[in-house]
């Protein structure tokens, strides 16, 4: 882990949706530590600004892809980036998801919106070892058709389940409609050895770890990876405090029985 | 031939307790209906409900110059249909199947005069009918905050 950004190249970049960008980096001397799935990098677009960015996908000679979608300043400012630009990264920083816990289990993955990339690197790791591991089942969901994230992969995604739906259907989108906790009817585990992993809107995880624990899932067994205002990385500016938490360097993931307490907190 | 398709272990089905889902399903018509098969149509008599076993219902409504439009899908377990319980019985949406549709069909006068005779049997059915409309409706209300669009007021870095 590194405190000073380091110099990487933007090698590739590819527009996932109208505002959500997916890119390489390279280093250019030197990588960063090797990124488990659910860690994140502090991205510096130069002359604008740091944000957390998880990884959602690594290689073993230290690139890095990230999907940022363009909300503020510096996540705009990092889309916009051509291939060739500098990027400064920090990291790796956050737990990460605890993987080795769901050895033998099923699994479900429960995504919304751009929550799916820091989901991604767990399917790959899953895909890369799936005798380690139950039935994957991926439940993807977004707010429209053309808000689909690496809409390549979908479909290497869908045994023994994996589905999509969408809030808004249109352009003749012939897929689900409705939100994503009701795919859980059809998906395919056993809730007493089963592991979720969880990322999307706040209001979304809980939905989803409510229903999962309904279902009979332990509320240890289901992680979600939280979000709030990250700075420094290192558990020392504070703004990213959830009660005991300092979510930067405690989680990002956290699991459901150490979150339910704290999100129904309205000053948290 | 095909293989029947199996009991769904979740959704209304599931919930029920073996002794009350055996009583339902004596009720039950199977039904397979090719994709684009029309189920009801809005303001139409609400004299049916269905479970679906295998397949996806789309339940739509209509826009006038636009044609249907979908505002949710139903899948395996899922039921379709919840105006046959509740005066003055008229279907709110369309339906139809998206794919193949394996499901149960129930003719809604022969169930609700059977929960009226055997309320130990038609308190439990009715909760778990009511317990879906709750599921859909807190779902709705979940759409209609729009988690994946633009939140104002949020932090934007």
């Amino acid at each position: 882990m590194t405190l000073v950004p380091l110099p990487h190249r933007l090698t590739s970049r590819h527009r996932e949706t109208a505002d959500t960008v997916t890119f390489e980096l390279e280093p250019l001397s030197g990588g960063l530590g090797p990124f488990a799935p659910g860690q994140y990098a502090m991205l510096y677009a130069f002359g604008i600004g740091e944000i957390p960015v998880s990884v959602c996908r690594t290689s073993g000679d230290g690139r890095l892809t990230h999907t940022v979608r363009a909300v503020g300043a510096v996540s705009r400012g990092l889309c916009d980036l051509p291939a060739g630009a500098s990027v400064g990264v920090r990291g790796p920083f956050g737990n990460g998801w605890n993987l080795r816990a769901a050895r033998g289990h099923d699994l479900l993955v429960v995504a919304g919106g751009i929550g799916l990339a820091p989901l991604r690197p767990l399917i790959d790791a899953v895909l890369a070892e799936p005798a380690a591991y139950g039935r994957l089942n991926v439940l993807v969901g977004a707010r429209t058709p053309g808000d689909l994230l690496y809409r390549a992969e979908l479909p290497a995604w869908r045994r023994p389940f994996g589905a999509v739906t969408v809030d808004r259907p249109a352009g003749g989108w012939t897929g689900r409609v409705g939100v994503v906790t009701a795919l859980l009817d059809e998906a395919l585990f056993a809730p007493e050895n089963a592991t979720a992993f969880v990322c999307g809107p706040e209001v979304m995880m809980r939905a989803t770890a409510r229903e999962l624990v309904d279902r009979g899932l332990p509320a240890g067994r289901v992680q979600l990876s939280l979000e709030r205002n990250m700075r420094c990385a290192t558990g020392h500016c504070g703004h990213c405090q959830l009660g005991p938490l300092l979510l930067c360097r405690d989680g990002p993931v956290v699991p459901y029985d150490q979150a339910e307490p704290l999100l129904t907190v309205r000053e948290l | 031939m095909s293989r029947p398709a199996p009991v769904p272990s979740t959704g209304l089905i599931g919930s029920l307790s073996p002794g009350h889902r055996e009583r339902l399903l004596a009720l039950a018509h199977e039904v397979d209906h090719p994709a684009s098969t029309r189920l009801f149509e809005e303001g139409g008599r609400a004299d049916r409900f269905w479970i679906v076993r295998t397949g996806t219902v789309a339940l739509d409504i209509h826009l006038p110059g636009r044609g249907p439009a979908v505002v949710e899908t139903i899948g395996t377990g899922g039921l379709v249909g919840w105006s046959w319980l509740c005066p003055p019985h008229e279907w709110h949406l369309g339906a139809e199947t998206r794919s193949r549709v394996e499901a149960w069909q129930f003719d809604a006068a022969e169930v609700r005069a059977v929960c009226a005779a055997h309320p130990e049997f038609g308190l439990p059915l009715v909760t778990l009918v009511a317990e879906t409309i709750g599921r859909r409706l807190r779902a709705t209300r979940t759409r209609l905050l729009d988690l994946y669009g633009p939140q104002p007021g949020a932090p934007s870095p």
